[in-house]
């Protein structure tokens, strides 16, 4: 089988291409998804770029990306497959008048042409390159996780009418997690894990300069010592990535070259969304930075 | 797929010592997992420490809070084969040798400093730790810490100390406070305008997380020094850390407590979960006639499929008594916590603290969104010392009984937490009685362990014996223990 990449560092140097910035253990688990064809559960707070990376993986390998959202309630009918009912009652009435045994008609309407994939069969299916994302698998219960226990780790389908449905190709899978609950184990020993936490100020800087080209460099270093800065205090919900972006567009819009407190303290509600954490991280920021402040341990 | 070649095998002994004490240190590593691995490492090439690092990572880890004890596992098998750590054999201190102080002096060069480490007077040493601390660099860095262990540690071969002693020594040698002290008094002259609050809190960010680096370095130096001096599997041993479902409320201390306290957000989750779907299965309401009869339609009238309706969902109702007097004091603050996230998942939670008297402190985590703000107010607005302010269950349960019994009915589950030392007063453990007669259910979750019960004057077992059930609770392990058998 031929390999999708050469090293952990081509991925990340393909996915700098398309604008999506790896860290280390980003890369070195891409690459291991592709070496030992095994799905990536992908955990970590919301918009730190969990989904885009799926996302950035299709774009360099040219794939198509099916994306299954997951949600409470996710069944075998949306997830897997179902039989197109209504055209096999009409296949069945089309039939009444012909005199065609009922094992001709039982072994018709249950074939190809009266299946309608789900996202997970249709990934099975593909003949061209696909990436699956299957998103927020937290969301779904710990029984229907039994489904895509087969797709992970055999990537094949049963179907009881048609028999096992088996790859043509193994396509990259990736799962995402917010970690709201704990995944059954068996799961997770199908997977490779990663966790995607806040970067740091420079590689975030360095996110910020890539996604918004028009920003000065001295801006972008000081919205993300702003951000590490907010980060440090015990929040209801820590910035995103995402958030820190917003941010920077908005800075941009308003014509800001540095960021004074009053500038920060308008716009904290892009990055901010509870009113308590806003009151709170402008508290922090206008007042006196000597005072102990919760999350830095100070020891000796 | 490729078949899995065989890697060399000194690296595959390694690797099965590493995995045996991931399993030590309480990581579920199983055999699939183990096998992955071996794969994996086939593929990275070996000179990458931090691929190698990642690959293990991915394979055998698959929860983000075991990641700390998987660092620590890692850093000592593998972290010391490299060749600036083997020591010449000596029985005598590691010391620095010519080859680990080259590297120092191109960089030390900046610095001023120049000469050998041992030449150097403290005065440049603490030099030189300002000019790396205020330009970050991490080569400098490196070396300062290998000669500040060297310096200040005191380490002796055989000695039977914890890395924290030896840290703890180095730390107070090199006073990082007073540095730090120095880097923002220096950033406030540098700067042509007085800073704003803004620029001085960003400032005093960066050589904070500078100094933290710096702290990290040397903790790493003397781990390698130790390990080298024990052996791999002796620290190992030592250097353990319990995993976050592992620590100990009682114990706990601050990191470990926030470490705690996400790791319970999945488990308040889980409990939630639990309750609800209870409601929703299981007994089946009244029969839906309508519904019944718009399905016998499909069977020619015949009402072969009856149609039941949902059942109300029944609201479940906790009452969680706690127990905060100073016997428990960690464990309290811990409960607290725990009360703070169910009153997040449900909607008819109260909860009551007590020592001697017992108060309701529901109102305090009404509409909180800060978690440090309502454990403030209930430490210190709650009425909950009535004589002397030592733990008397019995007082606190009549009362309870008397002024709040009356809410307690049969969708009550009632949570009491606490260890059950008395002070030698009456048990009137016929409050208990009565309740778990009323209530659905009535557990009671001691933070002590259980060879402690009944000891001195805990009484445990006098409530037990009238509860659905007493359970050690100690650690999350054992929490999510109590939350699978709960229906």
């Amino acid at each position: 089988m031929d390999y999708r990449f050469e090293t952990p560092a081509d991925v990340s140097t393909r996915l700098r291409d398309v604008d999506y910035l790896s860290d280390e253990a980003i890369a070195g688990v891409v690459f291991l998804a592709d070496r030992l064809g095994k799905p990536i559960l992908v955990e970590g707070p919301a918009g730190t770029g969990k989904t885009q990376l799926a996302k950035s993986v299709a774009e360099i390998l040219g794939a198509r990306l099916i994306r299954l959202q997951c949600y409470e309630g996710l069944d075998e009918s949306k997830a897997l497959y179902e039989w197109n009912y209504k055209k096999q009652l009409l296949r069945i009435q089309a039939e009444r008048n012909s005199d065609s045994s009922w094992e001709d008609i039982e072994t018709d309407i249950f074939s190809d042409e009266f299946l309608l994939t789900r996202p997970l069969l249709e990934a099975i299916l593909a003949e061209d390159p696909v990436v699956l994302l299957i998103d927020e698998v937290d969301r779904v219960e710990v029984e229907t996780e039994a489904l895509l226990l087969e797709i992970l780790s055999d990537y094949q389908v049963s179907i009881p009418e048609l028999g096992t449905i088996s790859a043509r190709q193994i396509p990259m899978v990736f799962l995402t997690s917010n970690n709201t609950r704990e995944l059954s184990e068996a799961l997770k020993r199908r997977c490779l894990f990663l966790h995607i936490d806040y970067p740091d100020m420079e590689r975030e800087k360095e996110i910020v300069l890539t996604r918004i080209p028009e920003i000065t460099e001295s801006l972008a270093d000081q919205i993300a010592r702003i951000v590490r800065s907010i980060r440090q205090l015990e929040l209801k919900k820590s910035p995103s990535v995402s958030e820190t972006l917003d941010w920077a567009r908005t800075l941009l819009l308003l014509g800001v070259d540095s960021v004074t407190e009053a500038d920060a303290i308008e716009t904290l509600n892009i990055l901010l969304k509870y009113q308590s954490d806003i009151t709170k991280a402008s508290k922090e920021l206008q007042g006196d930075s000597g005072a102990k402040r919760p999350g830095v341990p100070r020891t000796s | 797929m490729t078949s899995i070649e065989v890697p060399s095998s000194p690296m595959l002994e390694l690797l099965s010592g590493f995995i045996v004490e991931l399993r030590a240190a309480g990581l579920p590593v199983s055999l699939t997992e183990n096998l992955d691995a071996m794969e994996a490492i086939t593929h990275i090439p070996m000179e990458n420490r931090d691929a190698f690092k990642y690959a293990l990572a991915a394979t055998l880890v698959k929860n983000n809070t075991h990641w700390r004890a998987f660092e620590t596992v890692f850093e000592v098998y593998f972290s010391l084969r490299g060749r600036e750590y083997s020591l010449g054999g000596g029985d005598d201190l590691p010391e620095i040798t010519e080859d680990d102080e080259a590297p120092m002096n191109p960089d030390a060069g900046g610095a001023g400093a120049g000469g050998a480490g041992e030449a150097m007077s403290p005065e440049q040493m603490a030099e030189m730790l300002f000019q790396a601390m205020r330009n970050g660099d991490d080569g400098l860095m490196r070396a300062l810490a290998r000669q500040a262990v060297t310096r200040f540690a005191g380490m002796e071969p055989g000695r039977p100390v914890g890395g924290t002693y030896y840290l703890y020594r180095t730390l107070r040698n090199l006073d990082l406070d007073g540095v730090l002290e120095r880097l923002m008094e220096e950033a406030q002259e540098q700067s042509p305008a007085p800073l704003t609050q803004l620029e001085e809190r960003l400032e005093r960010d960066e050589f904070e997380s500078r100094i933290d680096r710096m702290k990290k370095e040397i903790e790493a130096e003397i781990r390698r020094r130790l390990v080298a001096d024990r052996g791999v599997e002796a620290m190992a041993k030592t250097l353990r850390k319990p995993l976050p479902e592992d620590v100990d409320f009682m114990h706990a201390n601050r990191e470990e407590l926030v470490g705690l306290r996400k790791a319970m957000y999945p488990l308040t989750r889980k409990l939630a979960v639990r309750l609800a779907r209870k409601r929703r299965h299981g007994r089946k309401g009244p029969l839906d006639f309508r519904a019944t009869v718009r399905q016998s339609l499909s069977y020619g009238g015949v009402p072969a499929d009856p149609r039941f309706r949902y059942p109300r969902p029944s609201k479940p109702e906790i009452f969680v008594v706690a127990d905060i007097s100073g016997s428990v004091a960690a464990f309290a603050r811990f409960t607290l916590q725990l009360v703070y996230a169910i009153s997040g998942q449900f909607s008819r939670v109260r909860s009551f603290v007590f020592i001697d008297g017992i108060d309701e402190v529901t109102r305090f985590f009404e509409g909180v969104e800060d978690i440090s703000v309502a454990i403030h107010r209930v430490n210190t607005e709650a009425d909950v010392v009535w004589v002397d302010g030592h733990s008397d269950y019995g007082h606190a349960f009549e009362v309870f009984w008397e002024k709040y019994g009356r809410e307690v009915g049969p969708k009550t589950t009632v949570l009491i937490l606490g260890d059950a030392r008395n002070n030698y007063h009456a048990s009137q453990s016929w409050v208990i009685k009565e309740m778990s007669q009323k209530a659905r259910h009535v557990y009671w979750l001691n933070p002590e362990p259980k060879a402690y019960w009944d000891t001195g004057d805990s009484i445990v077992s006098d409530y037990g014996a009238h509860t659905d059930g007493v359970f050690e609770c100690r650690n999350l392990r054992q929490l999510e223990k109590f939350v699978d058998i709960l229906e």
